[in-house]
């Protein structure tokens, strides 16, 4: 079924079930959805994996060449220690064992570090910027959007489209900086950067969300437009509903539905896009694993942080999905 | 959404007067034609002082070029003391080169699916939608960053091999062509794995443009002729999906561009000889303390790729009200 293109509800289209018979079919469907959706992720999971250690391990050059004192004995104890000193394959099927198993391995730079250490003690701090960046963002959006539909080419409407074209084209890494010497350095009103208190967060979480409040907003602006032209609501007021909320709540409800369907691709953006912003207000999270464990050919510890955050995401996917369902009565997520 | 989206309207003269008559569009346009000009034309006439590193390190713009009389720098200079106006104008030929050829490469790619996806319908279509989905949902720009540090290196042997068999058969032109393609198969690797990735929204626009145009009677005559479907997809389909591909098009672009200064700016992207607008900033984000600020070289790469992103967006916005049939109903 095709959920992302017809945003008209179609009145008749919700079958009338008999209430009792049913439930046992709606329940087996909702179990059949769950499988599918666990299928569908675990083979996410294995080509993203798949992909990250054999590209990893197909670039030149191994993580322990560029040691100073690495003799050729140490070099190849340290790569046996590893399970890197096989054929790809016998490497790449040790890492699937492993993996089978929730094993994440060791990080071949920072030796005595397990992979899920590093990666517990950085990702909170990403996932915390990301989580407040996303909030901004979608409340943020669709409170502009739907003000833009309303006041529909009134200067509110006008400024917000043109501040949010700004903030689309304007990258994190020019408002990062901007921000920094206009709030931070002239003003002194929040700290440059760093991690920790709460003064600290907002301008960086500010930075990340702003190009997607722009995103969401247009988005809003457009499906409410569309909603509000529609059929239902033309014959809700004909047949005389005079209250604007009641008729507000009647349209949003339909209107969001685009933004939920954002919502996914949301929160993959924000997790990517936290890297710049990491580095632009010094922050010490996840994008430096990436970025550095690229550099240092650490294997373990980039195919760890790629398989969190794919499986971070599959799960938010599949609550943003069943949110759907719930908010849009035509679907039944199963379908 | 039925009676809007009919063929007719894409098809419909006027959309381009429409494209005329917005001056915020226009202006755009013109301010993108003007920047491609100077970018590639002015750079081969600046002083040869200028081009290389220089003792002239960390100047403001308007500073005078010690190495030569009557030369100033512009736009100040950097910590190599290479003039960053001179920069600006690679970077921008980089840049937007970039952004041009990665775009193209997503429409072709995005394109093919899209109509292909659309035109099948059914289980394939569900499918190669879900697939769609789920690559939506994934982190595109990390695999591109793996992508990029795992595929580069072999990207430059086999030009080299190239290079080499051309050289052993006399092939001069061939042989120049692959010393330049070397140099720039950073570049090279970069658009291609970006292009690569960026078809997702044109690939699920073109589908929904085709499931409409596929009921249209002249797609029923067609196949009542007789007409293969790769020859209705090619004569009848494809004309009908220039606009809107375009439109896309033009909104494609500056997401190339900005995927590319991540990448840059977080120093997986272009490396240093080269420049692009990303690894500007890079080194001008470096630069920012209060103490001491080197703001030009944050400001000018800074308003130069904002402006062009906007006028990009803007001109891709006014392309959309002009011809997709849905927000002309507006």
């Amino acid at each position: 079924m095709d959920r992302r293109r017809s945003l008209e509800p179609l009145q008749n289209s919700k079958p009338e079930l008999e209430p009792g018979s049913n439930l046992r079919h709606h329940a087996g469907c909702m179990l059949g959805f769950f499988i599918r959706r666990l299928l569908s992720a675990i083979v996410v999971l294995w080509l993203a994996a798949s992909i990250t250690f054999v590209l990893m391990r197909s670039i030149r050059g191994g993580p322990f060449t560029s040691e100073k004192a690495g003799s050729e004995k140490a070099i190849a104890a340290k790569m046996e220690r590893f399970h890197l000193d096989g054929s790809l394959w016998e490497q790449y099927s040790a890492y699937m064992r492993a993996l089978a198993t929730f094993d994440l391995g060791d990080s071949t730079k920072y030796l005595d570090w397990r992979v899920s250490e590093l990666l517990a003690q950085k990702m909170p701090t990403s996932l915390t910027l990301g989580m407040v960046a996303f909030i901004i963002a979608s409340i943020g959006g669709v409170l502009l959007g739907a003000m833009s539909a309303l006041w529909r080419d009134t200067w509110v409407d006008r400024t917000a489209m043109i501040g949010a074209l700004v903030a689309i084209s304007v990258p994190t890494f020019v408002t990062g900086p901007l921000l920094i010497a206009l709030v931070a350095l002239w003003l002194g009103w929040l700290p440059v950067g760093g991690w920790g208190t709460t003064r600290q967060l907002v301008l960086p979480s500010l930075c990340l969300a702003a190009p997607y409040v722009a995103y969401v907003a247009r988005l809003m602006r457009n499906s409410l437009l569309d909603v509000l032209a529609s059929d239902f609501l033309r014959t809700a007021k004909a047949k005389g509903l005079r209250d604007g909320q009641a008729l507000m709540r009647h349209a949003m409800k339909v209107a969001i539905l685009p933004v939920v369907t954002f919502l996914g691709p949301l929160a993959a953006h924000l997790l990517t896009g936290s890297m710049v912003v990491e580095s632009v207000f010094n922050i010490s999270g996840a994008g430096s694993i990436f970025v550095n464990s690229i550099q240092n050919h650490d294997v373990f510890l980039l195919g760890g942080a790629v398989i969190v955050y794919c499986v971070l995401l599959q799960l938010f996917n599949l609550v943003v999905d069943v949110l759907y369902g719930v908010l849009d009565k035509r679907i039944r997520v199963y379908g | 959404m039925a009676e809007v989206a009919s063929p007719t309207a894409l098809a419909q003269p006027g959309g381009w007067a429409i494209l005329r008559r917005s001056r915020v569009s226009m202006l755009a346009l013109w301010f993108l034609v003007g920047l491609i000009i100077i970018a590639v034309l002015v750079p081969p006439f600046l002083p040869e002082e200028l081009k290389y590193t220089s003792k002239d390190s960390l100047l403001p713009p308007g500073a005078a070029c010690t190495a030569r009389q009557g030369i100033i720098y512009l736009c100040g200079t950097d910590l190599n003391g290479h003039d960053l106006f001179y920069r600006l104008l690679t970077g921008a030929q980089v840049s937007l080169g970039v952004g041009l050829v990665g775009a193209l490469l997503s429409l072709f790619v995005g394109t093919l699916y899209g109509m292909i996806s659309g035109f099948a319908g059914g289980r394939v279509d569900a499918f190669m939608m879900r697939v769609l989905d789920v690559l939506y949902s994934v982190p595109r720009i990390l695999f591109i960053m793996i992508f990029i540090a795992a595929l580069g290196p072999y990207l430059t042997d086999g030009l080299d091999v190239a290079r080499l068999w051309a050289q052993a058969h006399g092939w001069t032109t061939l042989e120049d062509l692959m010393i330049t393609a070397i140099r720039y198969s950073r570049i090279i690797i970069m658009v291609i794995c970006l292009g690569l990735v960026e078809w997702l929204t044109m690939a699920r626009i073109v589908r929904g443009q085709v499931l409409v145009l596929r009921e249209m009677t002249f797609v029923t005559a067609a196949r009542a002729m007789g007409q293969s479907s790769p020859a209705i997809l090619r004569l009848h389909l494809l004309p009908n999906l220039a606009t809107v591909v375009l439109t896309y098009l033009t909104l494609t672009i500056p997401a190339v561009i900005l995927d590319e200064s991540f990448l840059s700016f977080l120093g997986l992207g272009i490396d240093d000889p080269a420049a692009s607008w990303g690894s500007l900033l890079k080194d001008g984000a470096q630069v920012i303390n209060p103490l001491d600020s080197k703001w030009w070289l944050l400001f000018f790469p800074a308003t130069l790729m904002s402006i062009t992103l906007l006028a990009l967006n803007f001109l891709g916005d006014g392309l959309r009200d002009a011809f997709d049939p849905r927000s002309r109903s507006r």
